[in-house]
């Protein structure tokens, strides 16, 4: 019973996350300036840790939380590098 | 589809109804981000997925190996830790770097600065650059 609720759940939320991917993706693809880009990579970036981390209590297993902490690490900095290349047009001045 | 791992009943209704919950408040977000009209508009829904999607979803991975493990385990409070902390200053500096870039650009949408000297391509004395 509990085995079936928990089962069921987690792959509701899955495939919400995955919903949120493919809008965040859109916006990607037809966003009209690059500000709105760089907004869209940082969404993409968050909805992938969070299905990472469902993945984790999907399979009980530590190893993808690694993963998810790696991803939320490089993903502030990818975005703090966007961000100051459309402001200056370089990163490191 | 995935078995999930042997929850009491309990916690097995907690740990779902958390991580649906955050799913949900993400798509919330990222439709937000699909369906807004300007790029000022469209900086707010995502930091609904970035702040209570993460921390809801952090909550139920918090639960359910505290119960696998029948002991604390708390590591997972980092990732939310870091991102509540992160997005703020991504944003920030994102929604300046616009702009900026539309203010150069000479969009009638945005406030104007005061000192309009401070702008490159437009007439400005020494003194600003």
């Amino acid at each position: 019973m509990s085995l079936s609720v928990l089962t069921w759940a987690l792959s509701l939320a899955q495939v919400m996350l995955g919903l949120s991917l493919i809008c965040v993706t859109y916006r990607i693809v037809t966003g009209p300036r690059a500000q709105d880009r760089v907004l869209g990579l940082d969404s993409l970036y968050i909805c992938a840790m969070l299905m990472l981390v469902v993945f984790g209590i999907q399979t009980g297993r530590t190893l993808y939380f690694e993963a998810a902490l790696i991803i939320a690490l490089l993903g502030f900095t990818s975005t703090l590098a966007l961000a100051k290349f459309l402001m200056r047009g370089e990163i490191i001045e | 589809m995935i078995e999930a791992p042997n929850l009491p009943l309990w916690a097995a209704i907690m740990v779902g109804t958390l991580a649906i919950a955050g799913a949900a408040m993400t798509l919330l977000g990222s439709i937000g981000l699909l369906r807004f009209k300007t790029f000022y508009d469209r900086l707010h829904p995502p930091t609904l997925g970035s702040s209570s999607g993460t921390l809801l979803i952090v909550a139920a991975s918090v639960l359910c190996f505290s119960v696998l493990r029948s002991r604390l385990s708390v590591h997972e409070i980092l990732i939310a830790l870091f991102v509540t902390l992160t997005t703020p200053v991504t944003f920030m500096l994102l929604a300046r770097a616009a702009l900026y870039r539309d203010r150069v650009e000479g969009n009638e949408d945005v406030p104007r600065l005061e000192a309009q000297e401070a702008l490159p391509g437009q007439s400005h004395d020494d003194s600003s650059a």
